[in-house]
C-alpha cells in the first residue's frame, strides 16, 4: 500500500488533552480501475476526526481526480478571495500517464491538497468538504455529473447576462478600456506574483534536469563499472579482483544515485512545483478580484448615474418616479452587494497572504532541508565505498 | 612528475634549463584545479605542457570551465583548492623516469611561407604553421632549440616505423580529423601542438626509440630537417616501373640483400610487389587463416589475450567517455540551478514585504551557496577524472602500435616465405633445363648458359633469403622484449589509473559532504516542525 510520506508522519497522535478536537485525512492506495482509454486510478480517502460535524469517528471512501476537481472548483467558486490549495495536473503524458512515479506523485500532491483544505479556519467547515470526505459513491458520482454537466444554475445565466449589459453600456458610455484597481499597494503585489512565478518555474526546471542528471551518472557508472570488472578479467590475479570490487562499488553507487534520484523528485522537485501551483491559485484569485473589482465599478458608476436621473424625475416626472425609485433602490442594494463582495475579497486576501507567507516558508524549508540532506548522504556513501576500497588498490602489487 | 611550473618557452638562457624529474605529485591537484577554474584551451600553457603529464582529452565544450560572471559574487567564501592528497602519482611517472630526454616541449606555432610557392591567387601565398620544439637530453645541459612543420613530423614517423620494425612505435598525431574541419584554426593548432608534444615525449620514453639517431637530429639538427622524407608509394613504384621490363623479360636483376629485406610494399621492386601480393592471396585462399603461417604457439596465444584486452579497453574507454560526460552535465546543472535560486533570493530579498520572506531569501541563498560550491568541486573532480581515466585512451593508442609492430612480424615471415618458393622455383627450372639439356648429345650451349646463370641467382636469392630470415628473427626478438616491457607497464599503469581515479573520488565527495551538512543542520529546524505538525 503506497502512502503520501505526509500523511505516516501526521497518523495521529493521542490528543494532549482527552478529546480535544483532531481531524485528520490521508489519499493513500491507488489502484488503476478499468481497462483501455476509460481507465483511471482511484484513491482511498480515510477520514478520522473526533469533530461533531462528521459523522463517526472514521470513514474510509473512494475517490477519483475528478472529485478533488469538483470539490476545488466548488470551493473555488464559493470562496472568492481564498487562495484555494492547488491540484495536481490534469493531464499527463499518455505513457507516463500510470507510471509508478506519476501515480505516487500525484497521490501524494492530493493528499497534500485535502490536508491543506483540512488546515483551513474557513474551508474545513464547508459543506462541500464534508460531502467530499464522507458521501458514498453514488452520491459523489451525482454531485459531480451535476456540476459538471450541462447543468447551469439559473443564476449563472443572470450573471452573463449582466455582464453583457454593463460591457454595452461601457460602449454606449465611451468607456471601453476594462477598469482596473490600481493602488500602488496592489500593483506592487501583482507584479511580485507575476515575477515569483517566473523564477519558481525556473527553479524547479533545473531541479527536474538535476534528477535526470543523477539518473544519467548512475547509468554510467553502472556500466563503466562493468567495463573494468571486464578489463580486470582479461588481467588475471590480483589484479583481477581489485578491479572487480572497483568494479562492483561502482555498480553500488549507481543503485544509490538511482535512489537520490527519485529522493530528489518527491521531495525537492515536487515541492517546487507544488509552490509554483500556489502562485497560479493567487493568480486565479486576482482574477476575481479584478472581476468582482470591476462589477463593484460598473454598478457604483451605474448608481451614480440613475442618481443624477432619479433627481431629474422628481421634478419633471413624479408617476414615473416612484417606479424608477424602486428600481434604484434595488440597484443601489446590487451596487452595495457588489462592492460588500468586493471588499470581502480584498480583506481575505490580505489575511490570505500573510498565511500564504509563513506556510511557503515552512514548506520550501523542508524542501530545502531534504534535499541537502539528501546530497549529503549521496556524497558520504560515494566518499564511503571508495575510501572502503583504496587501502586494497594500494596494497595490490603488480609483480 | 614536474614540479616546476616553468612555461616551456622559457627563452632565458641556458642555466635554467634543467628541470628535475620527481615522483611528487602535491602541486599537481592545485595546478589542475587553478587550472579548472580558469581554463582556456589557447594559452599555451595548458595542463598538457608539463611533458609528464598524461594526454589531457577535455572536449573544446569543456571552455565552459571558465567560470560565468555571476559567480563570483555568489561564492560566499570561496572554496579552497582541493589539494592536499587528491592525485596519486601518474600512470606515466614511472615511464618519464626513464625518459631519454629531461625535458621536451613544442610551442609557438607560427606561420611561414612555403618555399618557391607558385600562387594561384595573386597576392597571397600560401602557409604552413611551424612549431618551436625545445628539448634538452638527459645528463646535458645543452638545450636545442629547432623549427620544424607537422610535415617533418611525419617524416620522423615514417623513418621510425622503417627502423623499428617489430617495436611497438608510439603512433603520431593524425593529419586530418573531422573535427579539425569544423574547428576553429587557433583550436585546430593548440590541439595539435599539445599532440606533438605528447608524441614526442611518448618517443623519448621508449627504451629504443628514445636514444635513436633518428630523434636525436629530429630534436637537435638546426635548420631544414635532415632526414630523408619517404617517397610515397607512388613515386616508389614509378622508380619500380623502371626495371620492370627487364625482369618481365626475364633477365633477372639481381637485388641487393638489404633492399630485399624491406617489404615489397616499402620498396622499390614493384614485380615483388606483386608476386607478394598473390602469396598472400593464395595464403588467404588457403582458409580463414591469417596470410603467413606463424609457427610460434606463444605468440598466437599472445596475440589472442592482446585481442580480448583490446575489446575490454574500447569498451572500457568508451563508458569512461560517457563517464565524463554525465560529472560535467551533472556540475552544469547544479551550478544552474544555484545561479536560479540566487535570482530567487535577490528578488525576494528586494521585495520583501513580510517577514517570512526573508527568511525564506536566507534560506534559498544557503542552498544556492552549497549548491555553487557542489558545482565547482564536480567539474574539479572531473578535470582529475579526465586525467587518470585518459590512461585508457592512451592504451588504446598503444594498442595501433602493437597491431603494426605484428604488421611488421607478418610482412618479415611473407617475404622469406616468398623468397623460399622464388629459390623452390628456380630450382625446379634448373632441373628441367639440366634434364632437356642432357638428352641432347654433346651438351646444349645455349641451355647450360642458362643454366649457370640460374645458379648465380639462386645464390643471391639464398643470401637475400638468409637477410629476410635473420631480419623476421630480429623483428620476432622485438616483438617479444615489447610485450614483456607492456605486460609490465600496462599493469602498472591500469593500476595507477584506478587509485588516482578512486582516489579523487573519495576526496572531492567528502568535500562535497561538508557543504551540504552544514545546510542541513541549519535548515533542520523544518524538519521538526513537521514532525510536529499536525495536519
Amino acid at each position: 500500500m503506497i502512502s503520501a510520506e505526509r500523511s505516516q508522519s501526521q497518523s495521529p497522535r493521542s490528543p494532549a488533552a482527552a478529546g480535544a478536537p483532531f481531524l485528520t485525512i490521508s489519499v493513500t492506495d491507488p489502484v488503476k480501475m478499468g481497462t483501455g482509454v476509460q481507465s483511471y486510478i482511484s484513491y482511498r480517502v480515510i477520514t478520522k476526526t473526533n469533530l461533531p460535524e462528521f459523522e463517526g469517528q472514521e470513514k474510509i471512501v473512494i475517490r477519483r481526480y475528478s472529485d478533488f476537481e469538483w470539490l476545488h472548483d466548488r470551493l473555488a467558486e464559493k470562496y472568492k478571495g481564498i487562495f484555494i490549495p492547488p491540484l495536481p495536473e490534469k493531464n499527463a503524458v499518455e505513457k507516463f500517464r500510470f507510471s509508478k512515479e506519476f501515480i505516487e506523485m500525484r497521490c501524494q500532491a492530493l493528499d497534500l491538497f485535502v490536508n491543506r483544505i483540512a488546515s483551513h479556519p474557513e474551508l474545513k467547515q464547508t459543506e462541500d468538504f464534508r460531502i467530499f470526505l464522507q458521501a458514498d459513491e453514488e452520491k459523489m458520482d451525482r454531485a459531480r455529473s451535476y456540476e459538471t454537466g450541462i447543468f447551469k444554475k439559473p443564476s449563472d445565466f443572470l450573471q452573463m447576462f449582466k455582464d453583457v449589459q454593463s460591457k454595452v453600456s461601457d460602449v454606449v458610455l465611451g468607456k471601453e478600456k476594462p477598469v482596473e484597481e490600481s493602488t500602488p499597494e496592489y500593483e506592487k503585489l501583482k507584479n511580485y506574483i507575476f515575477e515569483l512565478e517566473n523564477h519558481l518555474a525556473e527553479a524547479q526546471k533545473q531541479a527536474f534536469r538535476l534528477v535526470k542528471r543523477h539518473r544519467e551518472l548512475g547509468q554510467s557508472l553502472a556500466d563503466f563499472g562493468k567495463a573494468i570488472k571486464l578489463l580486470g578479467a582479461c588481467e588475471g590475479d590480483s589484479l583481477e579482483k581489485v578491479f572487480s570490487e572497483v568494479g562492483s562499488k561502482s555498480e553500488m553507487l549507481s543503485v544509490k544515485l538511482q535512489r537520490e534520484a527519485d529522493n530528489l523528485l518527491f521531495h525537492f522537485e515536487e515541492p517546487l512545483k507544488d509552490y509554483v501551483r500556489s502562485v497560479q491559485s493567487i493568480k486565479a484569485t486576482m482574477v476575481d478580484r479584478a472581476n468582482a473589482f470591476r462589477q463593484h465599478f460598473d454598478l457604483d458608476q451605474e448608481r451614480k448615474y440613475k442618481e443624477l436621473n432619479l433627481e431629474k424625475l422628481k421634478f419633471m416626472n413624479p408617476e414615473k418616479f416612484s417606479e424608477t425609485e424602486v428600481e434604484f433602490r434595488e440597484l443601489k442594494a446590487d451596487s452595495e452587494e457588489a462592492t460588500k463582495r468586493f471588499e470581502h475579497i480584498v480583506a481575505v486576501m490580505e489575511e490570505e497572504l500573510a498565511r500564504f507567507q509563513e506556510q511557503k516558508t515552512a514548506d520550501i524549508g523542508l524542501a530545502f532541508h531534504e534535499f541537502a540532506k539528501g546530497q549529503a548522504k549521496l556524497a558520504k556513501d560515494i566518499a564511503d565505498a571508495w575510501r572502503s576500497v583504496l587501502p586494497k588498490l594500494e596494497a595490490c602489487s603488480t609483480s | 612528475m614536474m614540479s616546476s611550473t616553468a612555461l616551456p618557452e622559457l627563452a632565458a638562457g641556458d642555466g635554467d634549463g634543467y628541470m628535475t624529474l620527481s615522483l611528487a605529485a602535491a602541486t599537481t591537484a592545485s595546478e589542475y584545479a587553478s587550472v579548472a577554474s580558469t581554463f582556456d584551451p589557447l594559452l599555451s600553457a595548458s595542463p598538457a605542457s608539463p611533458p609528464t603529464h598524461a594526454a589531457f582529452s577535455l572536449s573544446p565544450a569543456s571552455s565552459s570551465f571558465v567560470d560565468p560572471p555571476s559567480y563570483a559574487d555568489v561564492a560566499a567564501s570561496s572554496s579552497p583548492h582541493y589539494a592536499s592528497g587528491s592525485s596519486s602519482a601518474s600512470p606515466r611517472s614511472t615511464r618519464a623516469a626513464g625518459s631519454e630526454y629531461a625535458f621536451i616541449a613544442v610551442s609557438d606555432p607560427a606561420p611561414e611561407a612555403e618555399p618557391a610557392a607558385t600562387s594561384l591567387v595573386p597576392g597571397s601565398t600560401p602557409t604552413y604553421i611551424s612549431y618551436l620544439v625545445t628539448s634538452v637530453r638527459r645528463g646535458e645541459q645543452r638545450r636545442h632549440a629547432v623549427r620544424r612543420r607537422f610535415r617533418d613530423f611525419v617524416t620522423l614517423a615514417d623513418r621510425l616505423a622503417e627502423a623499428f620494425r617489430g617495436h611497438f612505435v608510439p603512433p603520431r598525431p593524425d593529419k586530418n580529423t573531422v573535427e579539425s574541419q569544423v574547428m576553429q584554426r587557433d583550436e585546430f593548432v593548440a590541439q595539435r601542438r599539445a599532440a606533438l608534444e605528447r608524441y614526442l615525449c611518448r618517443l623519448s620514453e621508449h627504451p629504443a626509440i628514445g636514444p635513436s639517431d633518428e630523434l636525436r637530429i629530429f630534436l637537435q639538427a638546426e635548420g631544414k630537417m635532415p632526414l630523408p622524407s619517404s617517397t610515397d608509394v607512388a613515386s616508389r613504384m614509378l622508380d619500380g616501373a623502371a626495371r620492370l621490363p627487364r625482369q618481365l623479360l626475364g633477365e633477372e636483376t639481381v637485388s641487393a640483400p638489404h633492399d630485399v629485406v624491406q617489404p615489397a610494399k616499402g620498396g622499390r621492386d614493384l614485380l615483388r610487389i606483386f608476386k607478394e601480393l598473390k602469396q598472400s592471396l593464395v595464403s588467404d585462399w588457403a582458409g580463414v587463416k591469417p596470410p603467413v603461417v606463424e609457427e610460434d604457439m606463444e605468440f598466437l596465444e599472445k596475440k589472442q589475450k592482446l585481442q580480448d584486452w583490446e575489446q575490454q579497453l574500447t569498451s572500457a574507454s568508451q563508458q569512461a567517455e560517457a563517464l565524463v560526460k554525465a560529472q560535467q552535465d551533472m556540475g552544469e546543472t547544479m551550478g544552474t540551478l544555484g545561479l536560479a535560486l540566487i535570482k530567487l533570493t535577490k528578488f525576494e530579498t528586494e521585495e520583501a514585504m513580510y517577514g517570512s520572506q526573508r527568511i525564506r531569501a536566507a534560506d534559498s541563498k544557503r542552498i544556492a551557496t552549497a549548491a555553487v560550491k557542489a558545482s565547482r568541486a564536480c567539474r574539479d573532480l572531473n578535470t582529475q577524472t579526465v586525467k587518470y581515466l585518459d590512461t585508457l585512451h592512451e592504451h588504446l593508442g598503444i594498442m595501433l602500435s602493437v597491431h603494426t609492430a605484428f604488421n611488421d612480424r607478418a610482412s618479415a615471415l611473407l617475404t622469406v616465405q616468398t623468397l623460399m618458393s622464388d629459390l623452390a622455383s628456380l630450382q625446379s627450372r634448373i632441373e628441367k633445363l639440366e634434364a632437356a639439356a642432357s638428352k641432347i648429345f654433346g651438351g646444349d650451349r645455349s641451355r647450360l648458359r642458362k643454366v649457370e646463370e640460374l645458379r648465380e641467382t639462386i645464390r643471391a636469392t639464398e643470401d637475400a633469403k638468409c637477410s629476410a630470415l635473420r631480419e623476421y628473427e630480429r623483428i620476432k626478438e622485438n616483438n617479444r622484449s615489447e610485450l614483456r616491457r607492456l605486460d609490465r607497464e600496462r599493469k602498472v599503469e591500469m593500476l595507477e589509473m584506478l587509485k588516482g581515479y578512486v582516489k579523487s573520488q573519495a576526496v572531492y565527495a567528502e568535500k562535497i559532504v561538508e557543504g551540504w551538512e552544514i545546510v542541513e543542520e541549519e535548515t533542520s529546524g523544518y524538519a521538526r516542525r513537521a514532525d510536529n505538525l499536525a495536519w
